[in-house]
C-alpha cells in the first residue's frame, strides 16, 4: 500500500510528484459540494489559521518596540513598565495564536478523518450497489486503491494543505502589508532580495520534478523486474536466465542511481537556499537599514522587526507551492473516488411486487426465447428449455466457453435482453434479485472463505442457524471429524495463509450450500487441486446436496454428465447443442467430438 | 543492525562521507558566524561616528559567509546524494543476486513476496534514512554543541530559558514517541485490516450477492473503518499539538531572552550596557539555533525505528547462504543421453519430521516417458523438483547421464533439462523472447521458436496477435490466457531441444483436446528425449511407457496403464475417480 508516502517528509528522496488531474476545478467543487455536512466546523478552522497569522504578523512589530525601548534606556535607565505591558501583549498574542494554531489543526484532524470515513463508507456501499458486471471489467485492486490510497491522499491534504495555503496567504499578505506600513524602502529591499531567490530556486525546483518523475518510473520498473524474477525462480534458474536478468537489472540500477542522485540533489538545495535567500534579505535589510538609521530615518528597533519580517516572509512562499502541489494530486485523487462513485449502479427493483416463498417453490424452471450479451456482443441467441423440479441440468463445453455466463443469467447477475426466465410460471424480471438469490445455492469452484471462524463461514449470513445445525451440516459433508481435530473446534478462525486444503474449503463452501434451504442448485464441479480421496469425499458431499433439488451443473465427472436429464452444450458462451447424453451423441455434433477427445484411448 | 549494514560502503563512499563531515562543520561554523557580523553591524550603527564604509564591509563579510555557506551545503549535497544513490544501488544489487543464488529452501523460508518487499521498500527506508542522516545526523550535534559554546558564558540567566525551553521540547517529543509512534504502527495493522475485508468482499462477490449478504459485509466494514478512523484520529489530534508548541516554544524563548536582558541591561554600570545589548541580540539567535538543531533529532526519532527494521530484514537476507551448492563438471558419462536415474533416494524438508520422499530408485531412459501419479502430497512435485536440483536429495543419489546432479555446473546440468512448472512463467517482452528465453547449448533460431510453438499447440493464437511473434507480453502475461500462457511455456522446453523434459503438472490449464494432441505431437517429436510428466489427470499420462504411483512419499506401483490396474490399488482408485469403467 502506498501509506509509506505518510511518513516521508517533504522532499526527501520520494517526495511525491504532483499528478495532474483531468479537470482540476471540476473535483475540488465536488470535493467542497461533499464537505457540505463539515461547512461550520471548516469555517471555524480556516477564520482560526488567519487570525492565527495575523497575530504571527503583529508579533514582531510589538518586538521592535521592546528592543527599542530597551535601545533608549541604553543611556539612562530602561522603561521598564513599558517592557512589562509590551511582555505581557506579547506573551498573550503568542499564547493565543499557539491556541488557535492548535484547535485549528484539531479541527481539521477531526474533519478530515471523519470525512474520508464517510468516504470510504460510501465506497464500500457502492460496492454492493454495482452491477457484476462492473467488476468483470475492472481489476478489484483498482477499487482498493481508491479506498485506501486515494481516500488517505484526499485526507492529508484536507489535513495539511487547507489551513496552511490559508494562514501563509495570509502572513505573506501581512507580512507585505505590515513592511509597508512600518517602511517602504526597507520594504521594497526585503521584497527584491526573496523575489530574486526564488525565481531561481522555482527553476531548479522545474528541474527536480524531471527527475523525480524518471526515479519513479525507475522504481516502478525495478520493482517490476524484481517481482518478475523471484515469482518465476524456479524457470530463471533451470533455464539459465540469471545473467540476462542481472544484465537488465544493471541498466535499470544504473538508470534509477543516476535520477535518484540527481533528484535527491537538487531536492537538498531547496533547505540551504531557502537559508541563503533568507539570509540575503537579512543582509541587505541590515545594510540598508543602517543606512537609513545613519540618516535618522528610521529608529534601530525598525531594523529588528524587518529582520524577523525578512524570515516570515519568506516562508509562507514555499509553504504556498507545496500546498498547491498537495492539491492537485488531492484533486486527482478526488476525481477517481467520484469516478467511482458515479458509476451506474444496478436497476432499482421498489416497484416489484411479487415474492416467492422458498417454502412453497416447487423448482420448475422455463427459459423462454432468451437471449443474452455483454454490450452490444450477442452470445445467447434464443435458448429455449423447460425444465421440470428436481431435474439435472449439466453445463459442458471447453475452458472458457462461458459457463459461468448460465450462472450469471439465473441468479439475475446480470439482465436479460429479450426473451423470459419463469420460476414456477413467474418471470424473474418481476422478482427481486434479493428473492432470486434466496431461492438459489450457489457453490463455485472458487471458493471463498473469510478470516473468520469457521462457524461464522458456514452460517454465512443466515438467520437463527444453531450450532447444532452447523455440525449436522458438517457430518453430511463428512467435514465434522476433521473440525473436531482442530484446536478450537469450530470456533477455529480460519486466516489467510491457513492450512485448509483445497478440499476442506471446497468442501466448507458445500456445508455453508447445504445449511442453506433453497430448491435450486447451481454447482460447479470442478476438484483439479484435490487429491484423490479428497475428491470422492466431496464428490459424495455434491451429491447429497443435488439430491432432491433441481440442479444446474457446471460438469466435470462423466457420471454427472451421463446422468443428467438435460446436457447443454457451450462453446464461446452460446449454448450451441441439448439434450441428454444419447440424444448428442447420435448428433455427432461438437458434444460427439469434445465426447470423444476427452476419453481418447 | 543499521551500523552493521553500513560497512558495506565502500572506500569511495567512506572519502564522500569524509568530505561531507568536513564541509557540514565548514557550514555550521559559517552559520554561526553570521550572527558576530551581525553584533558588529549592531555595533556600528549604535555607535556614533562609525563609518557607512564599515557598515559596508561588514555587510559583505557576513554575505561572504552565507555564501559560503551555502556553498559548503552544495558540495555536503553532492557527495551526499552520491553515497546514498550508490549504496542503495549496491545494496540492491547484493540483495537481487543473494536471492537468485537461492534454492527453493530460502526462497520458501522468507516467501517470494517478503523477498520484493526487502529488495524495494526495505532498501528505500535504508537509503533514506542515509540521504536524511548524512545531513542532519551530523549537522545537528556539531550545531547544537558550537551554538551552546558560543553562548556559555554569555549570561547564566539566558542560559536557563534556553535549557528550559530545550526540556519542554525534548519532553514533547518524548511524549510523542512513546505514545504517537506505536499508534502509527497500529494504524498500518488496520489498514491492513480495511484492505482484506475490501477484498475479501470483491473477491467474493458472487457469494455474497448470493447470499443477500451486502449488509453483513457492510457492518463488517463499518466496524474496521471506524478502528482505522478513531487510531487516525487520535495520532492526528495528538499531531495537532507539535507544530503550535514548537512556535510557542521558539517565541517564548525570544521573548524571555528580551524581558532578562531588560533586567540585566537596566541592573548593569553604564560601561556594560551596550555589550549586554550586544550579546543579547546574538543570544537570541543562537538559541534559536540550539532549538532548531534539538528539533532536527526529532526526525531521526521517527524515522530510525522503521529504518533499523528495515536494515535487520536486509541483513537477514543477505546472512543466509544458499543450500545449493555449484558443482564442477560440464558433461555427463561418455554415450549418455537423457538418462535419468533415482538410488534410493530419500528426501525431507529441512525442520520437518516426516520424510517427503522415501526410498525412491527408477531409470527413466533415453527415449522413455515416465508419468508420476498419486494424490496431494504424495510427493510427485518434489520427486522432479530433486532433477534440476531445486532441492538436494536429504540422501541417496540422482544421477543425470551416470552424473550425481550435486557434481554437475549448474548451468550444464540446465542444458540438459526442459522444465516447465505447473503455473506458467511469463516475462515482459515478446513472444519471441519468452520462448528463446534464457541460455542454452545453441543459440535458439526463429525457426526454432517457430517450430516449437506449432509443437506446443501455440501457432494459431499467436499468429492471431497483432504482432506475430513480436506481440508484447505484459508482465506476468495477464495480456494472455492460463491455457495460452502453459502453451508458451511448453514451447520455450521445446526450444531448447533438452535431453529431459520435466512437466510439472504443466497441462492442467488446457482442455482435454488441445492436451491430447499436444501430447501427440510432441511424442513425435521428443523421441530422442526422455520425458518425465507429473499429472493428475489419468487421460494424460495413461499412455506414458511407465507410469509410477507414489503414495505418502513412497512408489506403490510400476508399470503400464494395463498393467497397473490389474496390480495397484492405489492407482485403480485413482483412475475410476475419473474414468467410467468401461473407459478404462
Amino acid at each position: 500500500m502506498d501509506n509509506k508516502n505518510r511518513n516521508t517528509p517533504k522532499g526527501g528522496p520520494h517526495a511525491r510528484i504532483a499528478e495532474k488531474p483531468k479537470n482540476f476545478s471540476e473535483s475540488i467543487k465536488k470535493l467542497f459540494n461533499k464537505l457540505q455536512d463539515f461547512k461550520t466546523s471548516m469555517l471555524v478552522a480556516i477564520l482560526l489559521a488567519l487570525f492565527s497569522s495575523i497575530l504571527t504578523i503583529i508579533g514582531p512589530n510589538r518586538i521592535s518596540d521592546m528592543t527599542d525601548t530597551i535601545v533608549k534606556g541604553l543611556m539612562g535607565t530602561i522603561d521598564m513598565d513599558r517592557i512589562k505591558s509590551i511582555a505581557i501583549f506579547l506573551g498573550i498574542i503568542f499564547a493565543l495564536s499557539a491556541i488557535f494554531n492548535f484547535i485549528q489543526s484539531f479541527i481539521m484532524a477531526t474533519v478530515s478523518n471523519k470525512f474520508s470515513r464517510n468516504l470510504r463508507r460510501e465506497i464500500s456501499a457502492k460496492i454492493n450497489r454495482l452491477p457484476l458486471k462492473y467488476f468483470d471489467n475492472h481489476a478489484y485492486g483498482d477499487i482498493l486503491s481508491r479506498v485506501t490510497n486515494d481516500v488517505d491522499s484526499i485526507a492529508m491534504t484536507m489535513n495539511q494543505s487547507v489551513a496552511t495555503l490559508v494562514s501563509a496567504l495570509t502572513l505573506f499578505l501581512g507580512c507585505i502589508l505590515m513592511m509597508f506600513i512600518t517602511n517602504w524602502i526597507l520594504a521594497i529591499t526585503a521584497i527584491l532580495s526573496t523575489v530574486f531567490g526564488f525565481l531561481f530556486m522555482t527553476i531548479v525546483l522545474s528541474k527536480s520534478q524531471k527527475y523525480f518523475k524518471m526515479q519513479q518510473e525507475s522504481l516502478g520498473d525495478i520493482e517490476g523486474h524484481i517481482e518478475e524474477i523471484y515469482s518465476g525462480h524456479n524457470v530463471v534458474r533451470v533455464y539459465n536466465g540469471i545473467e540476462e536478468s542481472n544484465k537488465k537489472f544493471d541498466e535499470i540500477n544504473d538508470k534509477l542511481f543516476v535520477s535518484a542522485r540527481k533528484s535527491q540533489f537538487l531536492s537538498g538545495l531547496m533547505q540551504p537556499m531557502m537559508l541563503f535567500i533568507g539570509n540575503f534579505g537579512y543582509v541587505s535589510v541590515c545594510v540598508v537599514g543602517s543606512l537609513l538609521t545613519m540618516n535618522g530615518t528610521i529608529t534601530f528597533g525598525v531594523i529588528v522587526a524587518f529582520m524577523i519580517y525578512v524570515r516570515l516572509f519568506s516562508q509562507p512562499l514555499s509553504q504556498i507551492a507545496q500546498a498547491m502541489t498537495n492539491l492537485q494530486t488531492c484533486a486527482a485523487a478526488a476525481e477517481r473516488v467520484f469516478e467511482f462513485l458515479d458509476e451506474e449502479e444496478m436497476t432499482d427493483e421498489s416497484r416489484l411486487q411479487k415474492t416467492l416463498d422458498i417454502s412453497k417453490v416447487k423448482g420448475d424452471i422455463k427459459f423462454n426465447h432468451v437471449k443474452f450479451g455483454y454490450d452490444d456482443k450477442i452470445i445467447i441467441n434464443d435458448f429455449s428449455a423447460d425444465i421440470k423440479a428436481g431435474s439435472k441440468i449439466a453445463l459442458v463445453g471447453p475452458t472458457g466457453a462461458g459457463k459461468t455466463t448460465m450462472v450469471n443469467l439465473l441468479m439475475k447477475f446480470y439482465d436479460i435482453k429479450d426473451g423470459d426466465i419463469k420460476i414456477d410460471g413467474i418471470s424473474t424480471k418481476e422478482l427481486t434479485r434479493e428473492n432470486i438469490h434466496d431461492l438459489f445455492i450457489m457453490v463455485l469452484q472458487d471458493t471463498w472463505l473469510f478470516e473468520g471462524t469457521i462457524k461464522e463461514n458456514i452460517v454465512y449470513n443466515k438467520p437463527n442457524i444453531a450450532l447444532e445445525d452447523v455440525k449436522e451440516a458438517c457430518k453430511i459433508v463428512g467435514l465434522d471429524h476433521y473440525i473436531k481435530t482442530l484446536p478450537e473446534g469450530y470456533n477455529t478462525v480460519i486466516t489467510d495463509n491457513d492450512s485448509l486444503s483445497a478440499g476442506e474449503k471446497q468442501l466448507l463452501t458445500i456445508a455453508r450450500g447445504m445449511i442453506k434451504n433453497s430448491p435450486f442448485l447451481i454447482l460447479d464441479e470442478a476438484t483439479s487441486s484435490v487429491d484423490t480421496r479428497t475428491e470422492e469425499l466431496v464428490q459424495k458431499a455434491m451429491d447429497k446436496l443435488m439430491a432432491g433439488r433441481t440442479s444446474f451443473i457446471i460438469a466435470h465427472r462423466l457420471s454427472t454428465i451421463k446422468n443428467a436429464d438435460l446436457i447443454l452444450v457451450l462453446k464461446d458462451g452460446n449454448i450451441i447443442e441439448q439434450g441428454n447424453h444419447d440424444e448428442l451423441m447420435n448428433k455427432k455434433g461438437f458434444y460427439a467430438e469434445l465426447y470423444n477427445s476427452q476419453f481418447q484411448k | 543492525m543499521l551500523f552493521s549494514l553500513l560497512k558495506k560502503m565502500n572506500k569511495k563512499q567512506v572519502i564522500y562521507v569524509f568530505i561531507c563531515v568536513v564541509f557540514i562543520t565548514v557550514q555550521v561554523w559559517l552559520d554561526l558566524k553570521l550572527p558576530d557580523y551581525m553584533t558588529s553591524i549592531t555595533r556600528l550603527v549604535q555607535t556614533e561616528g562609525s563609518k557607512m564604509s564599515d557598515v559596508l564591509i561588514e555587510g559583505a563579510k557576513m554575505m561572504a559567509c552565507a555564501f559560503g555557506s551555502l556553498i559548503s551545503a552544495f558540495i555536503t549535497g553532492y557527495f551526499a546524494s552520491y553515497v546514498a544513490a550508490s549504496f542503495g544501488k549496491n545494496l540492491r544489487r547484493d540483495i537481487f543476486t543473494k536471492v537468485e543464488s537461492f534454492g527453493m529452501e530460502e526462497i520458501k523460508k522468507f516467501s517470494t513476496s517478503s523477498l520484493i518487499t526487502r529488495t524495494t521498500n526495505d532498501v528505500t527506508q535504508v537509503v533514506m534514512l542515509i540521504a536524511i542522516g548524512l545531513q542532519v545526523i551530523i549537522k545537528a550535534p556539531i550545531m547544537a554543541t558550537w551554538a551552546i559554546i558560543k553562548i556559555a558564558g554569555k549570561g547564566y540567566e539566558w542560559s536557563i530559558a534556553t535549557i528550559i525551553t530545550v526540556a519542554i521540547i525534548l519532553l514533547l517529543i518524548s511524549i510523542i514517541v512513546k505514545i504517537v509512534l506505536p499508534k502509527f504502527r497500529k494504524i498500518q495493522t488496520l489498514t491492513d485490516n480495511l484492505n482484506r475485508v475490501t477484498r475479501e468482499n470483491l473477491k467474493g462477490i458472487r457469494v455474497v450477492r448470493a447470499y443477500n449478504a451486502e449488509d453483513y459485509q457492510e457492518y463488517k466494514f463499518k466496524n474496521a473503518n471506524e478502528d482505522l478512523t478513531n487510531a487516525h484520529m487520535f495520532t492526528g489530534r495528538m499531531m495537532s499539538l507539535l507544530m503550535p508548541v514548537l512556535s510557542l516554544c521558539s517565541n517564548g524563548l525570544t521573548l524571555a531572552i528580551y524581558i532578562i536582558g531588560a533586567y540585566l541591561i537596566n541592573g548593569a554600570l553604564f560601561a556594560d550596557k551596550i555589550n549586554i545589548f550586544s550579546n543579547m541580540v546574538v543570544f537570541t539567535s543562537y538559541a534559536i539555533q540550539v532549538i532548531v538543531a534539538f528539533m532536527l533529532l526529532v526526525v531521526i526519532f521517527v524515522l530510525y525505528p522503521r529504518s533499523a527494521v528495515s536494515a535487520k530484514r536486509i541483513k537477514e537476507v543477505l546472512r543466509s547462504k544458499s543450500s545449493i551448492i555449484d558443482g564442477t563438471k560440464t558433461s555427463g558419462k561418455k554415450n549418455m543421453s537423457g538418462v535419468v536415474e533415482f538410488k534410493n533416494v530419500s528426501f525431507k524438508y529441512p525442520d520437518a519430521e516426516s520424510y517427503m520422499l522415501k526410498d525412491i530408485s527408477f531409470i527413466a531412459n533415453k527415449g522413455e516417458t515416465v508419468a508420476f501419479i498419486g494424490s496431494t502430497g504424495s510427493g510427485k512435485s518434489t520427486l522432479i523438483n530433486l532433477i534440476p536440483r531445486f532441492y538436494d536429495a536429504t540422501s541417496g543419489e540422482v544421477l543425470v547421464d551416470g552424473v550425481n546432479v550435486k557434481d554437475y555446473k549448474l548451468e550444464s546440468l540446465n542444458n540438459k533439462i526442459g522444465y516447465v512448472p505447473q503455473k506458467a512463467v511469463m516475462f515482459t517482452g515478446t513472444v519471441n523472447s519468452n520462448v528463446a528465453y534464457g541460455k542454452s547449448n545453441k543459440k535458439i533460431t526463429d525457426s526454432m521458436i517457430k517450430e516449437a510453438v506449432g509443437i506446443a499447440q501455440a501457432e494459431e493464437f499467436v499468429t492471431k496477435m497483432d504482432n506475430k511473434y513480436d506481440s508484447h507480453i505484459a508482465q506476468g502475461g495477464t495480456n494472455i490466457s492460463g491455457g495460452q500462457k502453459q502453451r508458451l511455456a511448453i514451447a520455450r522446453a521445446i526450444a531448447r531441444n533438452p535431453e529431459v523434459y520435466i512437466f510439472d503438472d504443466s497441462f492442467s490449464a488446457l482442455d482435454y483436446k488441445t492436451d491430447s494432441i499436444l501430447r501427440k505431437e510432441l511424442k513425435k517429436y521428443t523421441k530422442n528425449a526422455t520425458t518425465l510428466i507429473v499429472a493428475q489427470r489419468i487421460g494424460t499420462i495413461m499412455n506414458a511407457d511407465r507410469i509410477i504411483v507414489l503414495d505418502e512419499g513412497k512408489i506403490v506401483g510400476s508399470g503400464t496403464h494395463k498393467e497397473l490396474l490389474k496390480s495397484c490399488e492405489v492407482y485403480k482408485e485413482i483412475a475410476l475417480s475419473q474414468l467410467s469403467e468401461e473407459e478404462l
